[in-house]
């Protein structure tokens, strides 16, 4: 019923419009989308789906809030499979191998394809696209991208005597500055640490990448057959990680993702590494002045990008993809991508975006917003190979048995990349 | 009573329930056995037969042996502590005292909740540095605990979740099973001059032990049955120090998406709950005493 009602008002509008739309044909367009960071994400999503679907009265658009990143892409892939995929998914750009393997989804590089649309794709940051092509395509287009950023509490860096305008740059100093900033209280036990890096489970996976960026290593390559983990790289990354606990200037044993944030606004932390992301729910949380720099690298900047694209599944019509595709446009156009960026803190993944005047009245208030566009040019692609959910958990388990005490990084790493050439050698 | 029903109803009323359980129980348990035998196929991996290769990885897979090793302590550990803990609340209720519906309905309330709310409670009561635990461990000028980011206290600190949320459940039947047993026994125990402790362990305990026992199988089932919990607070880490059996089920086949590992890891727990429900229904058959 209801949809012959849309239907209706789509005809209707057609006929006001005296049939000078270009897209005629309509389309029913389902839209899965995930939130990963602590923002009013839905909100923004609904507003701006509900804008595109006024401004197309021809199609209607169902925007459906699908869990966490990983519960997003179960049901996408679930729903492919059983014959009923979302036209449209925001999935995370590591899962472009997964994606593929299934084939569920279509390279937007097909469909995309007059002289305007690769304009339009080569206005994307480059580093937001290098995770987005495989064998010469187009997969997906950047919508919320992320790197971590080094986030820090300037009061306690006055408190400690540093100066808060010069956060660290390299391992050194981190383990340096970090020794000033760990507070301990009456009875010897440590109130204030100086540091957190989480190392637990995918988000300590991925931060590692950066580690071994700043060692001038990849975890990975575009071929998505390959897994570096037992490099002098990933050894002297994972040694440091376990220095920072052995130093005093972080807390041993694993650290959670989702406690990080709160950990450093209740001020048990003086600094963090932590998504983009988070810069909003930190801006409204935080009591104590704060700011953001690079992560400090081994030999030099490093960092991991992250975060999720645009794709469109295999399983739609014509009618669909174009639609679709003017749906990403849409999302992403420079005004949509200021404000998505503004309301989360997700670097906005397009130079125009970051002309408009909103974005330039926003990074005037919060220049913090503007590390992560700097660190850019420093970041490589997030670890992903073909299987990559199992070739991955051989990082984790190998991250983890050391931040813990069971292993040493040498031995962990060595076992970990039996464990992902076993998996791999399938594809090779 | 003694009226035939007729033998089409009969099959109507046979068909409904057979085809429910046939659909949901038989034919996916045959899948997975099906599933097991065959490669993990893609686009990319022909699909093709490989035997008993998936059961030779999962004799040798060391993630296996240590989510195994867990889930026994887990069953070890929960279920003797929850059941334990039920009969005591169930007596503390069953005393005439004053404000026993208060108590019923606060050991009552961590059943009610969803296990996933629990799970998020719980994640804040452990936060190290600002959750509720380390917080009391402050009080006492104690260092905070990383309860679940370390492998030594991640599963008991799942343990502990588990009894907290479980106990109150069995508590209800303890209860039912408490005010069934015949004041007269008590009174006739009484006069002979039984201690209160002799009327409970020889009166009360033996009558109580049809519910422990279906108790014991529900705690049992749940103990593998249950995993949201991981799910929310730990994902089975740090280094697997938390998985269980059926988180490990749900990785392996939705996250990795290797459907036939997963299948066999699914034939695996099929089996050890059918030999563990065996010998549960023999013990209860030879060892219950119902009225």
């Amino acid at each position: 019923m209801k949809t012959s009602t849309c239907f209706l008002n789509s005809c209707c509008a057609a006929a006001v419009m005296g049939l000078s739309a270009t897209n005629l044909s309509a389309a029913d367009l389902e839209f899965y989308f995930p939130v990963g960071v602590n923002a009013p994400a839905v909100d923004t999503i609904q507003a701006l789906t509900d804008t595109w679907a006024a401004q197309n009265p021809q199609h209607t658009v169902k925007a459906v809030y699908a869990g966490n990143y990983e519960e997003t892409t179960t049901k996408a892939l679930t729903a492919a499979n059983a014959g009923q995929p979302p036209q449209v998914a925001v999935l995370l750009s590591i899962d472009l191998f997964t994606l593929i393997e299934e084939d569920v989804v279509v390279p937007i590089s097909d469909i995309a394809n007059t002289p305007e649309d690769k304009e339009w794709i080569d206005g994307f940051y480059d580093g937001f696209m290098k995770d987005a092509e495989f064998e010469g395509k187009t997969y997906a287009i950047p919508f919320q991208r992320s790197t971590p950023v080094y986030y820090y509490n300037k009061d306690a860096f006055r408190a400690a005597g540093l100066d808060p305008e010069a956060p660290p740059t390299t391992w050194d100093e981190m383990i340096e500055m970090g020794k000033a900033l760990t507070v301990k209280d009456g009875n010897g036990n440590v109130s204030q640490w100086g540091t957190r890096i989480p190392t637990l489970g995918l988000g300590g996976a991925w931060l590692f990448g950066g580690l071994v960026v700043s060692k001038g290593d990849v975890l990975t390559t575009e071929t998505g057959i390959e897994a570096r983990m037992d490099t002098p790289a990933t050894v002297a990354s994972l040694e440091f990680l376990l220095e920072l606990s052995e130093q005093g200037v972080m807390a041993p044993g694993g650290i959670s993702w989702g406690d990080t944030p709160k950990a450093f606004l209740e001020g048990q932390t003086a600094s963090m590494w932590t998504s983009t992301g988070n810069l909003a729910f930190v801006e409204e949380n935080a009591t104590f002045d704060w700011g953001v720099g690079f992560l400090p690298g081994g030999d030099g900047p490093g960092a991991p990008i992250g975060g999720g694209n645009f794709y469109i599944f295999s399983d739609t019509t014509d009618e669909e993809r174009e639609a679709a595709l003017d749906f990403i446009k849409f999302m992403t156009s420079p005004e949509n991508a200021a404000t998505w960026s503004i309301a989360t803190g997700y670097v906005a993944p397009r130079a125009d975006a970051w002309e408009t005047p909103e974005m330039k009245a926003y990074s005037e208030r919060l220049p913090q917003a503007l590390v992560a566009l700097d660190q850019l040019q420093y970041a490589e692609r997030e670890f992903a190979t073909f299987q990559r959910a199992k070739v991955t958990q051989h990082l984790v388990d190998a991250i983890e048995s050391v931040v813990t005490g069971n292993a040493e990084p040498a031995e962990a790493l060595r076992a970990a990349q039996e464990g992902a050439d076993a998996v791999l050698d399938d594809y090779k | 009573m003694n009226k035939r029903l007729p033998f089409g109803l009969a099959m109507v009323l046979l068909f409904i329930p057979c085809l429910l359980l046939g659909a949901f129980t038989h034919y996916p348990a045959f899948r997975a056995l099906q599933n097991s035998f065959w490669n993990n196929s893609s686009s990319r991996r022909p699909s093709k037969f490989v035997g008993v290769e998936n059961y030779q990885t999962l004799l040798q897979d060391d993630r296996l042996a240590q989510i195994m090793l867990n889930s026994t302590l887990y069953a070890l550990g929960t279920i003797p502590l929850a059941i334990g803990l039920a009969i005591g609340m169930a007596l503390l209720v069953n005393a005439r005292l004053p404000g026993t519906s208060l108590m019923r309905l606060s050991f009552f309330m961590p059943t009610m909740l969803p296990m996933i709310a629990v799970a998020n409670i719980w994640l804040f009561f452990y936060a190290p540095g600002i959750g509720l635990a380390s917080q009391i461990l402050g009080v006492f000028g104690l260092p905070p605990i990383n309860f679940l980011g370390s492998t030594e206290t991640s599963l008991i600190s799942m343990m502990f979740v588990a009894v907290w949320k479980e106990a109150g459940l069995f508590m209800i039947f303890y209860l039912a099973a408490l005010q069934a047993v015949p004041e007269n026994l008590k009174d006739a125990a009484r006069l002979e001059g039984a201690s209160a402790t002799r009327i409970f362990f020889n009166i009360v305990l033996p009558l109580l032990r049809p519910t422990t026992i279906f108790v014991a199988v529900n705690a049992l089932i749940n103990a593998f049955r249950l995993v949201d919990h991981v799910i929310v607070m730990t994902r089975g880490g740090p280094n697997n120090s938390s998985a269980l059996l059926l988180y490990y089920i749900y990785e392996v086949t939705f996250s990795q998406r290797d459907f036939a590992y997963g299948a066999t890891l699914t034939v695996l727990m099929v089996c050890l709950l059918g030999v563990l429900a065996a010998v549960q229904y023999w013990v209860l058959n030879r060892k219950a005493h119902y009225q």
